[in-house]
């Protein structure tokens, strides 16, 4: 039993080098409903980006981040994120239904 | 013992399906739980939902004392005559048709170990995981001078409903030239940039009805949300009218005289025409009750989780967590009860959760036209907890450019409300 905590504690260390959890692209891109509208159908003069595909979303938010592409509060969000993270975030919403 | 037999009567009944005598009856065989949530507001109903939208087997009950919820959020532009307290009513018929129980009750106690919430009048509700979203509690006797009964002379508005119509009553019914003075709060409190929003937006109903009004702020801090985009505004829509009195400077208030009508501060004694007291606060009620706060009225959490640090299988999110950079706001609210509600899907599935998503933003109206933000990703990191993902993030900017920044945020200000109404309430 000893032993085997032991192992795990180690184990614990060699994993805790690199993040142990990962974010999901559905949790991240869950956070966007808030502005966006559930599903990303858009809100008002928010946009929405459902049917969007995943490319053009991953370059609009590099743009974003990069500040190539003004913005009111995008630019702001987007530095936020890794560019693995967008990715992620731009393949959940680019599968979702209208 | 008499309780946890009835508790696992009561599950298996409401499971309908064939559980065991060993072990956690609901969870028995990859057969969903139940979940109670208590409160309705942005947390809590996006906690139910979520947990209905990840596992439509789960039996979720939502746990809320009013038929409806008016949303805090909006509620300054109700002071402000721009918009009335019935578009700020959110109703549970969504979440109804989704499958949550929406059940009519106020939460008096928690039996953590029974897994069992009290409801006041003596019922009793089992479950497998607790989320408690109770918002804030106001600490009256924290302002000498106030308490409950006297808000109904100096209102607080601090929780959105007939407070809010109390307050914006007294400020038709002030003459012009009268004086506006709101006591604002110590940190930690609901909302930020919420006190200097309503300042704005009642200085937008002076301007156009009563503008030989002032408007004093007598504040417990040094510092406040936005500050410089506010005082910015002020100075541009508003000059002269607002004056803001920092604790350092004398702002801490020592005491209100409802009688008189007068606010003591080391600024010295000033007679108000309406009074404007928002006291301190704490974690809601069932959170202290329950047993889930810590000594300052405030419940520790796992920031991964949003599980609470005092009692196990309850999860508390909102304005009662504490939740390091991420502060007690609406959007807060609604992004940590989808948290909790994908670790707790997590949890009865034996699975390891996900690492949060956390975000936030805030915009605040200056003028109906002139709209501001502030907005910040967060990371959680073993030895700080949640920060805010440094070079990200902040206000909108001091100087704004040709596309004309705060129209455009003064439009998404209202599409915010109502895309998160939706994501929360719809």
């Amino acid at each position: 039993m000893i032993l085997y905590r032991a192992a795990l504690a180690a184990a614990l260390v060699l994993v805790g080098a690199a993040p142990t959890m990962a974010q999901t692209g559905q949790a991240m891109a869950q956070t966007c409903y808030v502005c966006h509208g559930p599903g990303v159908k858009g809100a008002g003069q928010i946009v929405g980006l459902v049917g969007l595909p995943k490319d053009h979303l991953v370059r609009q938010m590099a743009d974003f981040k990069a500040d190539k592409r003004p913005g009111t509060i995008m630019n702001r969000i987007a530095k936020g994120y890794t560019d693995e993270q967008l990715a992620l975030i731009a393949e959940y919403l680019a599968a979702l239904k209208k | 013992m008499r309780t946890t037999r009835r508790r696992f009567l009561k599950s298996a009944a409401a499971s309908g399906a064939a559980v065991s005598l060993l072990g956690a009856p609901a969870i028995a065989q990859g057969v969903a739980g139940k979940v109670v949530v208590v409160g309705g507001g942005f947390g809590g109903a996006t906690a139910a939902k979520y947990l209905k939208l990840a596992n439509a087997k789960l039996d979720v009950t939502l746990i809320e004392r009013d038929d409806r919820y008016i949303t805090c959020p909006f509620s300054n532009y109700v002071l402000g005559g721009f918009r009335k307290i019935e578009e700020n009513v959110q109703t549970f018929d969504a979440l109804t048709k989704l499958g949550v129980k929406v059940t009519k009750g106020e939460a008096a106690g928690i039996d953590a170990p029974g897994r069992l919430l009290r409801l006041s009048g003596g019922s009793r509700i089992t479950y497998d995981k607790l989320v408690v979203s109770p918002g804030v509690e106001l600490n009256y006797k924290g302002v000498p001078g106030y308490d409950e009964s006297l808000a109904e002379k100096l209102p607080h508005a601090w929780k959105a409903g007939p407070q809010t119509t109390l307050l914006r009553s007294q400020l038709e019914a002030m003459p012009d030239g009268g004086t506006f003075i709101m006591v604002a709060p110590p940190n930690p409190f609901r909302c930020p940039p919420g006190p200097y929003e309503r300042v704005s937006t009642i200085a937008w109903y002076f301007k156009n009805h009563k503008p030989k009004s002032k408007i004093l702020i007598l504040d417990a801090k040094d510092a406040f949300s936005k500050q410089s985009l506010f005082q910015g505004a002020w100075e541009s829509e508003y000059p002269g009218m607002i004056t803001w009195i920092a604790g350092k400077d004398g702002g801490k208030v020592e005491s209100v005289d409802a009688a008189s009508m007068t606010v003591k501060s080391g600024f010295g004694a000033e007679k108000g025409t309406v009074i404007n007291v928002i006291p301190p606060q704490t974690a809601g009620r069932i959170a202290i009750d329950g047993g889930l706060t810590d000594d300052r009225g405030w419940c520790a959490v796992d920031p991964q989780t949003f599980a609470s640090r005092k009692a196990e299988h309850v999860y508390v999110i909102g304005d009662a967590s504490i939740a390091g950079a991420m502060p007690k706001s609406g959007t807060a609210a609604n992004v940590q009860g989808k948290v909790a509600a994908a670790a707790i899907v997590a949890a009865l599935d034996g699975k390891a959760a996900t690492a949060p998503a956390l975000l936030n933003i805030c915009y605040s109206l200056v003028t109906p036209d002139y709209g501001i933000s502030t907005t910040d990703v967060y990371q959680v990191t073993a030895d700080r907890g949640i920060i805010a993902t440094p070079n990200a993030g902040g206000v909108s900017p001091r100087a704004p450019t040709a596309m004309g920044e705060r129209k455009l945020e003064a439009e998404y200000t209202r599409a915010w409300y109502q895309a998160i109404t939706a994501d929360t309430w719809g």
